[in-house]
């Protein structure tokens, strides 16, 4: 199947849950404060594909997912997200104001979901995420890794196509990590949405991606792809995982070697 | 050379050491008890009492505490003394609700606008650190001796607060919230409806606290220069003991004045208090 029809008007349109960058580069700054942040970024990503992106700190993989979002406009180059995108911090932006159950009925909320409905739909969501039993509590009185999966929830309220996570497991410890990882695949695996995954830690990529996208700084520019057909789900100390991460490690810490940031992936 | 012995013997002790902290969750929780504002009126009727005793002034001109809650006693036994603090309430809150208000609808227009905010910054500024009884004498040429001077006064000490509670209140709303709402196809007043107001909140509610207070101020400033026949409130009863000699109806007045701005602040502290409670900022 071709990765998007041709209408007849020779306009390409591409299916819902496609996200496509083609030639993206981004400056920020004006004069001599100019950064290039992102210099001729190609990706394809097909509905339902879980990419893992990867690189270093200042790689502009915040920055390609705030271009993703449609926070940021390209300086030049298209970006096309078909089917609404939703965006997950690594910091859990939950309303502190908020129980988790009225952080994820906002998004439904929002998108224009009548109160009933919502208030079940919240629920269900929580439920999903086992946290069907602190629907009534504050972010203060969660956990973080609790609090994260209040997010996961809310991203799953907005029911969008495409969904971006940037480091959402950054300020976890590794046992809640390793949950998280089994949650975030089973829900991606019933909802059959598109993932793109930042993070820097190179075995949670290949964990959890169909394909791995190592990214290069200065510029930032996409280096090498790694696609990874092991049966899911995965185990993160099995031999081919490992070995697919040592790779990976290998091949970015070649390119960031001119750089001091080389220590700072995590095998 | 200083002696060594000495440092030693200064130094305190290994367990004195490892009690010490828990003297300040003892301290503190005393602290929030009764006691304190117990003490604390024990102090000033002990000290009033004191002056009181050492003749400076006469009986006659400032009475002792027993006097002058006896006189309160009778005051608050007068239906008088319930119109004239009604007819201040209702202006308070009267000119408090308007203050909040405008100043709310400025904050947020400010708040939302660059260049407005620019202009209308250092004004809010400017006009808080004027004292709000300059405006009266303008008041009065304006608008006459009646209800609109004391409201006009009333509003401009308080609006800038408020303004600047609001103001502060979304200066301090964090970056991530913005793109959380654009991020949940929050857009104009919807972000600020469900996302900024609600992050402002606690700020705004200091505002409100400190604009209250101004308010409070101008109106009994005003009401002890306009006097509205027919019309006698709080701060009339005031200057009239005062004209009369009348000391100890003076104190229970000031006695009245002081508890109504004590017990509203004690409101606004509630308030605050259950706010950052609910969102995890402070101690149960």
């Amino acid at each position: 199947m071709t990765a998007a029809a041709s209408t007849a008007t020779g306009a390409v349109v591409s299916e819902r849950g496609r996200l496509r960058l083609s030639g993206v580069s981004k400056v920020f700054g004006r004069g001599d404060a100019q950064v290039l942040a992102l210099y001729g970024v190609d990706l394809d990503i097909a509905p339902g594909e879980f990419v893992a992106v990867v690189g270093g700190s200042g790689c502009g993989k915040s920055t390609m997912l705030s271009l993703a979002a449609g926070l940021e406009q390209p300086t030049t180059g298209t970006v096309t997200a078909n089917g609404g995108v939703a965006l997950m911090f690594q910091e859990s932006t939950l309303l502190p104001w908020l129980t988790a159950a009225q952080n994820v009925e906002l998004a439904l909320r929002l998108r224009g979901v009548g109160k009933d409905e919502r208030r079940q739909r919240a629920r269900e969501l929580l439920a999903k995420v086992r946290l069907g039993r602190h629907v009534d509590q504050r972010p203060h009185e969660l956990s973080g890794g609790m609090r994260q999966r209040v997010a996961l929830a809310r991203v799953l309220a907005q029911e969008s196509a495409i969904v971006l996570m940037d480091e959402p497991l950054g300020a976890l410890d590794a046992m809640t990590r390793d949950q998280m990882h089994d949650l975030i695949e089973s829900v991606w695996q019933e909802a059959g949405f598109t993932v793109v995954f930042v993070t820097h830690n190179v075995r949670e990529a290949v964990r959890l991606a169909d394909r791995s996208i190592l990214m290069g700084s200065r510029p930032g520019r996409v280096i090498h792809a790694q696609p990874n057909t092991l049966p899911r789900p995965r185990r993160l100390d099995s031999n081919l995982l490992v070995e697919m991460a040592a790779d990976l490690t290998r091949r970015l810490k070649e390119e960031v070697a001119v750089h001091d940031d080389a220590d700072y992936f995590t095998i | 050379m200083t002696t060594p012995t000495t440092s030693l013997s200064e130094m305190p002790a290994a367990d004195e050491v490892a009690e010490a902290p828990a003297r300040p969750s003892r301290g503190s929780a005393w602290a929030r008890g009764p006691i304190p504002i117990l003490l604390a009126v024990v102090i000033v009727l002990a000290g009033w009492q004191i002056v009181v005793w050492s003749g400076w002034r006469p009986d006659y001109l400032l009475p002792g505490p027993v006097t002058v809650f006896a006189e309160l006693g009778q005051i608050v036994a007068q239906p008088e003394f319930w119109q004239a603090l009604g007819r201040t309430l209702v202006r308070a809150v009267a000119g408090f609700g308007l203050a909040v208000l405008t100043g709310t609808a400025i904050g947020l227009a400010a708040a939302r606008s660059r260049t407005l905010r620019a202009a209308i910054g250092s004004l809010v500024t400017g006009l808080q650190t004027m004292p709000s009884v300059v405006w009266f004498p303008l008041a009065i040429l304006l608008l006459g001796l009646g209800e609109s001077a004391i409201m006009f006064v009333v509003v401009l000490g308080a609006a800038p607060s408020v303004a600047n509670g609001v103001l502060s209140g979304v200066d301090q709303v964090p970056p991530a919230y913005f793109r959380l709402g654009r991020v949940l196809g929050a857009e104009g007043w919807r972000l600020y409806r469900y996302i900024v107001i609600p992050a402002a909140l606690p700020s705004y509610v200091g505002g409100l606290n400190q604009g209250w207070a101004f308010a409070w101020r101008s109106l009994m400033a005003g009401e002890l220069l306009v006097v509205i026949p027919g019309a006698v409130a709080l701060g009339n009863r005031l200057a009239f003991a005062q004209e009369f000699g009348d000391a100890a109806g003076l104190l229970a007045y000031m006695l009245v004045i002081l508890a109504v701005g004590m017990l509203a602040d004690a409101g606004f502290s509630a308030v605050a208090t259950r706010i950052r409670q609910r969102r995890g900022l402070a101690v149960r």
